[in-house]
């Protein structure tokens, strides 16, 4: 929508024409970001289309496929399955938010290294959710990793190597945090995680 | 000295992927990731009823919505002859309804709006009036006495039959039938199913009336078939049509046709001269889109006391839905249903073969198959498990004694395909080795004295990948070939384009393996394209498993071009003639003088700067391969099982996979070709199906009914290869996609039916829900899982 | 996938909600953890003209127990907060079993007891808990409080005795009069599938037999069932496989499942029945551990 104008429909007298839009300021990706949504707008599609992080996918219209999964405040939820205005005064981590401008975060690492993908559409959904996981749960059992993937649907790696990939990942964060250990490095340099 | 190949990324290299760097990025660029200026969207209104008359359409309300553009109905295409298109198996096709919908979900109008929400509201605010008209959902209602005429808009269609076609030898047959000793018979259905890809279908078609040129961005898995086809039923010249198939969210199958929201975006273009994008929401998709299977089997099979089989009768009826619109190459009715048996020396066998209409979705796809193979597979290896009982033999054992010997290649199939080269025993004992064949039948026979059933289910298979070769093949009357086209740059970076379609299959990381393996150019240094007409060669697209047995070979074939045409620059770099100049990989050498070389990549140079005299400069070719057969992997999967007697619901234990695809190019993507296609074989085996009940309703439109397994259910897999190279491929590489999907469904009902082989049950529809192992197991008896399901209280 | 237009409302109090709700005239729904209505809004089988979120309504998402035994969950007490309490285990055996098989992980992150149990879908998996624990819901209307079973709350497919002006607060498990145990069985064939049959059984132990029972049964009826003759059966025994084994057929008989694409309605009697002998002989087993 263009910032200097808006199209409006010729007047046929009637006044009550004019769509309510709500102004929403939310964190995404560690910036602030603001936009006015409809209130039917769903948290999916301003992520997509108003701020054209895209790598955010619907892949279903009932919940259950998991590809539009975010971080909302820490918490992996399916954005598809909540209004953009329910966002408001919170934080969103979406898979655009994952790495570093230098690194990867060694989830995206592991499902990289393990063949953990194939087409690619639920693969930003699956990674959000097993971050979720590794903070939770530092060293998952495959059945646990198992379990907290289960509300994402992959359709054509068959989960094996994703399960993998997440182990990677666990290892990769758990060598990082002994090495941060071990030469006292604080905070910073662990990179993400 | 000799590069070495696998660090060079060549033959035989896991070499990671390079396009996952920018799907692990959320970079991906989807169809709905693609935005142009001034774009308007498109929703889809469909038929909530499977069989109605329409008496009225009313679209006042959708117009008077603020944001709305266009409202199209059939009417309105029908002005334009584009009510109806003409579909790949030489039928015709609604785009949108005019006089009658005959499925649920058929399309009916399209509203075109500011966005997709609003688009929405449109056409929730039509009123189309209908006049109910009885539905018909099997092939018996659609064969009754008196059944309503779906297709009464053809002239000269008189009934629900689409075709009955036959193949074989049936006297040859009959004798071979008089002879048994023993005659196994089952029936079965292969349920309706759906390729389901996570990504749904959509387009973005942009038609610039300046330039007349239209381009559209669309999930397709061929778009070059598709711009030949868009150039019939638009009448636009083929070389103002663009078709970009971005980056596919999976396709299985479901994304080779053409579907009416691709058309009818087309049109909207055309009359809005601005772009419009159709996003297929899931429901859209299941509900009317390409669905795989919905067939029936009568099959037999004659057989001698001790093992061998003497001949095989099949009679299949398909259902077709309201078009027949299969999608499918093959110059067969039922597609490739007789590459049945192929593995198998089985002297007579005949196949007769009926379709139906019906009202449910139109367009039969191989969904992860070559069409009709995944049906061929099952029933064979559901048909030789029955006979393995029939006769009191070890399942195994009947296999072993009619596989196909090693040294009985090249082997003419009991219908008349010609398979090449396998070692068949050799990948079922490693299979039965790896799963414990003798210490699982103790363990299966001490549970059941303790009352626990397990079960063990082989299935042993090959099948025809790559359509394909002329004679089996063609599409309208277009050979199956496919193309490469390579670009060596002169700094020796190279770009590859070829006319298939990556879906998730990494053409981008083995492609360029292919290059390496060929031309000792590094693969990182191979830049992979596909998918824009306007740049790719023409090709036939990706499916069937067809990618690496043809596109591949076409990749060699091109690369092969580039170094005879390096040869002649190497020798004039050398100064030697041709003949003496020797090739190692990445390096041409003076014969008897190893130490003075060129590398391609100075070849490459010189190509652009000191070519020999008389020679064009450039260092690029392109290769059309017209395969000479098909190719034949071999595959045996082996499943064990426990069932629980309380409830039907069963258990994998353990899944062992043994299979051999020729030579692989990239075994980390081969085994998770492997591993896809098992986890679609355990959904079909245990909940993946699209049902209809007896009003026509669909079953199965959405992830809340038509189930896909996650992570917590899908077992694990256990994989073993065999390399028995092809013969007639450049690099000896064999189809792999979908093997495990054809074959492995068979793995998991037999297992189950082995479970409970003391009720004597001999098959249970899939899928194999723990409701219809209850019944086989507590009343004794085979449970069919046909259509309608039974809804009453 | 696109919802239609609605007005939506974001009350910081209860009670701003309820002036809300009762000012829509019937025509708003309260939005809590969305993951039913929002998918019903997706494919517009719902399409409520107001949406009152009551997300910002601050103290409204605890689950916790009264000194008297007495356990609360709040409005916005989210189905993964039950499912990693590790208090829960063993302050109420039958909600921790079903808190981890409702539905999917992320689906459990957003939705809420109180809102599944309101939703009263008869495939929903809270109800069935709720009525074997004898369990209330209370709702805050323009008068006031009001407790009311949640065996009495739900009146049919999706419909509840709640006025369109109330609002469910929470819901109460009254303190056990014994040592409680239960469980609750599922069957589905993946996760996030809705139940081909749900059963959940409570009861209280108390000097060896059972002081109270409760049976609730899921997606066998037009609306969760409440198999009050088949707990009526457990109550006294020492829960003997004879009194499960009477309980289990009475229940079966209670369920007035529909034959569909999940299964027969003997085969959904079947499980039924099969699932409470299992739930009886988990007991059972956990008993005789523990003794």
């Amino acid at each position: 929508m263009s910032t200097l104008f808006e199209e409006v429909r010729p007047s046929d007298g009637g006044a009550g024409d004019a769509v309510p839009v709500r102004r929403v300021e939310l964190t995404v990706n560690g910036e602030r970001r603001a936009a006015d949504v409809e209130p039917r707008l769903l948290l999916a599609h301003l992520l997509r289309n108003g701020f054209r992080l895209t790598g955010t996918h619907t892949g279903c219209d009932t919940t259950n496929c998991g590809a539009c999964t975010v971080l909302y405040d820490g918490v992996p939820v399916k954005s598809c399955t909540m209004f953009a205005v329910q966002a408001d005064g919170h934080e969103v981590l979406t898979v655009e938010g994952l790495a570093t401008a230098s690194e990867l975060h060694p989830i995206q690492e592991g499902f990289k290294d393990e063949h953990g993908l194939q087409c690619g559409f639920c693969t930003p959904g699956m990674m959000l959710a097993a971050k979720a996981l590794l903070e939770e749960k530092p060293n998952p059992s495959e059945d646990e990793i198992r379990w907290a993937l289960s509300g994402n649907l992959c359709r054509c790696t068959g989960y094996q190597n994703i399960v993998k990939a997440v182990m990677w990942a666990a290892e990769k964060l758990g060598a990082n945090v002994e090495s941060d250990g071990a030469d006292d490095a604080g905070d910073d340099a662990g990179g993400e995680g | 000295m000799a590069l070495d190949e696998i660090k060079i990324g060549g033959l035989g290299a896991s070499r990671r992927r390079v396009e996952d760097n920018r799907f692990i990025r959320g970079k991906g660029n989807y169809i709905d990731d693609i935005a142009l200026p001034w774009m308007l969207h498109m929703e889809i209104l469909r038929s909530p009823l499977a069989h109605a008359r329409i008496r009225s359409i009313d679209v006042s309300a959708a117009w008077a919505i603020p944001g709305v553009r266009m409202v199209l109905t059939g009417d309105m295409l029908a002005a334009r002859n584009l009510a109806w298109m003409p579909t790949l198996s030489y039928d015709t096709q609604a785009v949108l309804a005019t006089d009658k919908v005959r499925f649920q979900g058929q399309e009916v109008a399209c509203v075109v709006a500011d966005d997709p929400y609003i688009a929405k509201d449109g056409c929730e605010a039509i009123v189309v009036d209908y006049e109910p008209l009885p539905p018909i959902v099997n092939p018996s209602q659609a064969k009754a006495p008196g059944a309503p005429l779906i297709r009464d808009d053809k002239t000269g269609q008189d009934s629900n039959v689409v075709f009955d076609w036959e193949v074989g030898d049936r006297e040859g047959t009959d004798r071979a039938f008089a002879q048994a000793d023993v005659v196994s018979t089952i029936d079965m259905h292969y349920p309706r199913s759906h390729p389901s890809p996570i990504e749904a279908c959509g387009s973005i078609a942009d038609f610039n009336r300046a330039t007349s040129k239209l381009t559209v961005y669309m999930t397709t898995q061929a778009p070059h078939i598709i711009r030949a086809a868009v150039a019939l039923v638009a009448e636009l010249p083929e070389h103002m049509i663009r078709i970009v198939s971005p980056d596919l969210g999976g396709g299985f199958g479901n994304k080779v046709p053409v579907y009416p929201g691709y058309v009818v975006s087309i049109l909207a273009s055309i009359l809005l001269e601005c772009p419009v994008k159709w996003i297929e929401d899931k429901s859209g998709n299941l509900i009317s889109t390409g669905f795989g299977r919905d067939i029936y089997l009568k099959g037999e099979m004659a057989l001698r006391n001790d093992g061998r089989i003497l001949g095989v009768r099949m009679h299949t009826d398909s259902d077709h839905g309201a078009f027949f619109s299969d999608a499918q190459p093959s110059k067969f009715k039922i597609g490739l249903m007789h590459s049945a048996f192929s593995c198998y020396d089985v002297p007579a066998a005949h196949l007769t073969a009926q379709g139906v209409y019906t009202n449910k979705a139109p367009g039969g796809v191989a969904y992860r198959c070559s069409f009709r193979v995944t049906e061929a597979m099952y029933f064979q290896e559901r048909m030789v498990q029955a006979a393995a009982a029939d006769l009191g033999m070890d399942q195994a054992e009947f296999r072993r004694i009619n596989l196909v010997r090693d040294d009985d290649f090249p082997h003419r199939t009991p219908w008349g395909f010609l398979t090449d080269s396998g070692q068949y025993g050799k990948c079922l004992d490693l299979g039965l080795e790896a799963i414990g064949y003798e210490d699982f039948l103790r363990q299966k026979e001490e549970a059941r004295q303790r009352g626990r059933l397990l079960g063990i289910g082989i299935s042993t298979m090959t099948e025809p990948l790559g359509a394909g070769n002329s004679r089996e093949y063609d599409i309208l009357g277009i050979k199956m070939f496919d193309s490469a086209e390579l670009k060596v740059h002169m700094t020796g970076k190279a770009l590859l384009r070829t006319g298939a379609k990556t879906q998730g299959q990494g053409h981008e990381t083995t492609w360029a393996q292919i290059v390496a393996h060929e031309l000792g150019i590094p693969a990182e240094d191979v830049l992979v394209e596909e998918g824009d007409t306007d740049t790719a060669p023409f090709g036939m697209g990706t499916y069937a498993s067809r990618s690496t047995p043809v596109a591949g070979a076409a990749v060699a074939m091109v690369s092969r071009k580039i170094r005879a045409k390096a040869r002649k620059i190497a020798a004039h770099l050398l100064e030697v003639s041709e003949e003496d100049v020797e090739w190692e990989l990445g390096r041409f050498s003076v014969r008897g003088a190893p130490d003075r070389g060129v590398t391609i990549q100075e070849c490459a140079i010189a190509a652009y700067s000191n070519m020999p005299d008389g020679m064009e400069p450039g260092l690029e070719n392109n290769a059309y391969y017209d395969p000479p057969n098909l190719t034949w992997p071999f595959a045996c999967y082996i499943a064990t099982v426990e069932v629980d007697p309380e409830t039907g619901v069963w258990d994998v234990l353990r899944v062992v996979a043994v299979d051999d695809c020729g030579v692989r190019i990239n075994p980390m993507i081969v085994e998770g070709q492997i591993m896809g296609g098992l986890t679609e074989a355990y959904a079909m085996a245990n909940m993946q199906f699209i049902t209809f009940d007896e009003d026509g309703n669909c079953i199965g439109s959405n992830y809340m009914d038509y189930l896909l397994p996650t992570a917590w259910e899908t077992p694990g897999f256990e994989l073993h290869e065999v390399v028995t190279p092809c013969p007639h491929h450049p690099i000896g590489a064999k189809g792999i996609g979908e093997c495990a999907t054809v074959g492995g469904p068979a793995a998991f009902v037999n297992a189950v039916i082995d479970a409970i082989g003391d009720t004597g049950v001999r098959n249970i529809d899939m899928p194999l829900l723990p409701d219809r192992v209850h019944e086989a197991i507590t009343q004794g008896h085979d449970v069919s899982g046909a259509p309608p399901v039974r809804t009453e209280p | 996938m696109y919802p239609s237009r609605f007005r939506y409302e974001a009350p910081s109090t209860v009670a701003e909600a309820v002036a809300m709700l009762a000012a829509a005239d019937g025509e708003a729904k309260i939005l809590a953890g969305g993951q039913s209505l929002i998918p019903m809004m997706k494919l517009r089988f719902a399409a409520p003209a107001m949406i009152v979120d009551i997300n910002g309504i601050g103290g409204l998402d605890y689950h916790r127990s009264d000194p008297d035994g007495t356990y609360r969950i709040g409005a916005l007490c989210r189905h993964a907060d039950l499912e990693k309490s590790a208090a829960l285990a063993d302050a109420q055996p039958t909600i921790a079993a079903a808190a981890p098989v409702v539905a999917d992980p992320l689906v459990r992150t957003r939705g809420t007891l109180v809102g599944s149990v309101c939703h009263a879908d008869p495939q929903g998996d809270w109800a069935s808990v709720m009525v074997s624990l004898e369990g209330a819901i209370v709702a805050q209307g323009p008068n006031g409080r009001r407790s009311i079973q949640v065996a009495d709350l739900i009146d049919g497919p999706f419909q509840t005795v709640l006025a369109p002006d109330e609002i469910a607060v929470e819901a109460v498990i009254p303190a056990a009069r014994g040592a409680r145990a239960g469980g609750y069985l599922k069957l589905e064939r993946r996760v996030g599938d809705f139940a081909t049959v749900g059963v959940a059984v409570s009861v209280e132990m108390s000097g060896g037999s059972v002081a109270r029972a409760g049976i609730g049964l899921t997606a066998v009826g037009p609306a969760t069932i409440n198999a009050s003759d088949a707990a009526a059966a457990l109550v006294g025994t020492a829960l003997d496989s004879d009194a499960v084994d009477a309980a289990a057929q009475l229940a079966a008989e209670a369920a007035q499942p529909r034959s569909d694409h999940r299964g027969s309605a003997d085969y959904k009697r079947h499980v039924v029945a099969t699932f409470v002998r299992r739930i009886g002989a988990q007991i059972q087993r956990s008993e005789q551990e523990a003794a």
